[in-house]
């Protein structure tokens, strides 16, 4: 009981990962249609970004005329990281729309597929010829504090990993369901041919949902480097398509469907290592996956699919 | 606005029109003409290469056109233009033009025979020309026969792809799953090593054998592609391309989890017996039997699925079958292009058909153009030489070829050679008949 309690922490924490990278993934898929091939690699420049971002703020020298306590200190520049990446890598994701997507607005699908694929190398390698090969380790931004609850260990990084990705899933969910610009997207992703003809620009929410999904995955990245604390430049390749799947598996057009199913990929993957060798992790993981899609095609949240004309 | 469209059609059209005046003299130059012009250009490589080449400064023969001299020393470029000037644009254009005549008589001779004469002699032709252009050196030849087999990975995924416009990710796992059906084969039968034991069967058999094995490995293949035939039944597009992705992640996983051929360390010591004859071999077969394959009512069938599966439907085009036979045909080939590149590099590990993989195929596909051959072997050379050129290049050689692909995507979204059909009585025939020399401006009757 204590083994699969462990686990299931353990899960929760590799699913807020996958949740907040599918969540970006899923947006762009359902304003635009398209596939964000790039996703993964943005969640790895967002990474990066905190990276930079939380090593320049700890490098400065502000602090010790401030004065602060410790900890203090320290959870002010990890609020700092999260907001600053976010937003750099928001405008790394729109630079992203811009380059790789906007010009092929009316393009058949799959060629938006492929400059994002191909904006993800270049992303990948772009990164190895600036920074070197050598991997980097993201800095120490909370002291580990274990809580031992029977035979459960939680630590202080997993709480916060937790319930920070989801406090942004919830926020994020809101955002779409509740505000102007969430109702643009969903009717985006309702209808992108007639709903630019209402005087909504395409060009704007595309923007938008690539900045907002970027964010997210600038905050998994920070996440995710607070938790593993080794940064390499190929880190997004696998965690892109996964949230790829992740995002589809969730149906189109629902945050939390994505979310979702970015935990279960997490639980899957988490409870397949448990009991079976770990080698086996991506053999059963998406042999489950294929299960799945063979009894709910469209994914949990998504509208079935009809043979229906598309104009 | 307009005047900047017209002055830009005016310039477009004077440099159409001159690019016209300057390919005038060889309009009338058939395939048969070039082709004896490449090989006299490769003849004249082989025997005259040398001096040449030491003639205009360089160390010695430029293995690829010279690109990664170029790169190392950019004061060598006069020199590698000039000796491809003398060495291969030269004698190609002066044989062509000079045989032209000739040739043509030649192509409308051959077509009083059977089309496969004609196609025959000009596979010949080419392999001729491949041949003695990569017998200079170990690189070009494996440079040369990694992109032949590209031809026929990129060719089977555009049926599935481009054809039938899927998005179907599971190309890499099907070449896994030829790659090692066909290793397994060929090692345990033919090689002594401490995995299989000694070798079952005598040395000598090996290279008639190994076209079995290549096939095996493609009905492997094929089975495997039931995996993701059967569900395009229920759904497609997005979802399809899911499951084609778990596909590819499960075979990849299989084979990391398989002890027997080497888990995640991989499986090599392959016999060498994809040479270049047998790779010519396959890929004119996989380019001919394709190119049948979709110009024949299935194919079209395929078209119409990707059109309009209710449409196509309700005009009796089974679409069930259809997509059978598509993704089960396409997984074949797919399955012989990576038994073959598994002799080639003669070490295949589960990494080498992972996503990376993936990309490459895609793109090859993407950049030659969907719904064509032409553009599927355009996209596999292409791609394949600009990689091996840009090599020099090291990391930055993944920065460029990227964006050189975003850029055909921006301005041919469809690919460089779409929606193109290849007909090879087309291709083959004279330019000019030689019983009209004098009369052919007169319009015929």
């Amino acid at each position: 009981m204590d083994f699969l309690l462990q686990q299931l922490v353990n899960a929760l924490q590799s699913g807020s990962f996958y949740a907040l990278i599918a969540i970006g993934y899923s947006m762009v898929y359902s304003v635009l249609m398209l596939f964000n091939f790039a996703h993964g690699d943005v969640f790895m420049v967002g990474a990066y970004i905190g990276f930079f971002v939380s090593g320049g703020l700890l490098a400065l020298d502000v602090w010790e005329v401030i004065g602060l306590p410790v900890g203090v200190q320290l959870g002010l520049i990890l609020v700092l990281t999260l907001i600053v990446s976010m937003f750099l890598n928001a405008l790394v994701g729109m630079a992203v729309e811009r380059i790789g997507y906007r010009p092929l607005r009316g393009a058949p699908r799959a060629s938006a597929a492929i400059t994002g694929l191909m904006i993800g190398i270049i992303l990948e390698n772009g990164n190895l010829a600036l920074l070197g090969p050598q991997r980097r380790a993201f800095p120490e931004l909370i002291p580990t504090v274990t809580l031992q609850l029977g035979d459960v260990s939680l630590t202080n990084k997993k709480i916060m990993i937790v319930v920070v990705s989801l406090l942004l899933t919830l926020a994020f969910h809101q955002f779409v369901r509740r505000t102007k610009w969430g109702m643009a997207m969903r009717a985006m992703a309702y209808d992108f041919v007639v709903v630019p003809l209402m005087g909504i620009s395409i060009n704007k929410i595309a923007l938008m949902t690539f900045a907002l999904g970027s964010a997210l995955a600038a905050a998994a990245g920070i996440l995710f480097g607070i938790a593993f604390p080794v940064l390499d430049p190929n880190m997004g390749i696998l965690f892109g398509w996964k949230a790829f799947v992740a995002a589809i598996l969730g149906g189109r057009g629902s945050v939390l469907g994505a979310g979702l199913a970015g935990f279960l990929l997490g639980f899957i993957e988490i409870f397949v290592v448990a009991f079976f060798p770990s080698t086996m992790r991506n053999l059963i993981a998406f042999g489950i996956i294929l299960l799945i899609l063979t009894f709910r095609p469209h994914g949990f949240f998504g509208e079935p699919y009809s043979a229906q004309l598309r104009l | 606005m307009e005047v900047r469209t017209e002055r830009m059609t005016a310039r477009g059209q004077g440099l159409r029109q001159a690019l016209a005046r300057a390919w005038a003299p060889f309009a009338r130059v058939p395939l048969l003409g070039w082709l004896l012009g490449a090989l006299l250009a490769v003849f004249i490589e082989q025997f005259l290469g040398t001096p040449i080449a030491r003639g205009l400064g360089m160390p010695k023969i430029p293995a690829l056109f010279g690109f990664d001299l170029v790169l190392q020393d950019l004061l060598l470029l006069p020199s590698i233009v000039a000796y491809a000037l003398v060495v291969y644009v030269l004698p190609t254009i002066l044989a062509a033009r000079l045989l032209s005549t000739a040739a043509n008589r030649a192509a409308s001779r051959l077509l009083k025979y059977p089309l496969v004469l004609s196609a025959l002699l000009h596979i010949g032709l080419l392999y001729a020309v491949l041949h003695v252009w990569t017998g200079l050196s170990d690189y070009r030849l494996l440079v040369v026969r990694l992109s032949l087999i590209a031809v026929i990975a990129t060719l089977s995924l555009n049926v599935v792809n481009g054809y039938m416009g899927e998005f179907s990710c599971s190309h890499p796992g099907f070449m896994s799953l030829g790659a090692y059906t066909a290793s397994v084969t060929t090692v345990l039968l033919f090689v002594s090593d401490n995995r299989f034991g000694p070798a079952i069967l005598p040395e000598a058999l090996g290279p008639l054998v190994f076209p079995l094995s290549l096939i095996l490995g493609g009905v492997v293949a094929s089975l495997g592609a039931l995996l993701v035939a059967i569900p395009s039944f229920r759904t497609r597009g997005d979802y399809l391309a899911i499951i084609s992705l778990a596909f590819m992640f499960i075979v990849k996983s299989l084979f990391e989890n398989l002890e027997v051929v080497g888990g995640a360390r991989g499986l090599g010591d392959q016999p060498n017996y994809a040479g270049l004859p047998t790779v010519f071999i396959w890929t004119a077969l996989c380019i001919w039997i394709v190119n049948n394959f979709v110009r024949s009512t299935m194919g079209k069938a395929l078209n119409a699925v990707r059109d309009g599966e209710l449409a196509a439907e309700a005009m009796s085009v089974d679409t069930r079958r259809t997509k059978f036979v598509a993704f089960l045909f396409a997984a074949f080939w797919a399955g012989i292009s990576g038994g073959l590149f598994a002799h080639v590099i003669r070490y295949i590990n589960p990494d080498t058909f992972g996503v990376r993989k993936l990309a490459e195929v895609l793109a090859m596909v993407y950049l030659g153009g969907l719904n064509s051959v032409t553009g599927s072997i355009l996209g596999a050379v292409g791609l394949n030489l600009l990689s091996e050129a840009l090599r020099p290049l090291e990391i930055l050689k993944w920065i460029i070829i990227p964006i050189m692909l975003i850029l055909v995507m921006v301005f041919r979204p469809t690919g460089l050679l779409a929606f193109r059909d290849f007909d090879p009585a087309k291709l083959l025939r004279p330019m000019q008949d030689p019983s009209k020399e004098m009369s052919d401006d007169r319009p015929a009757r």
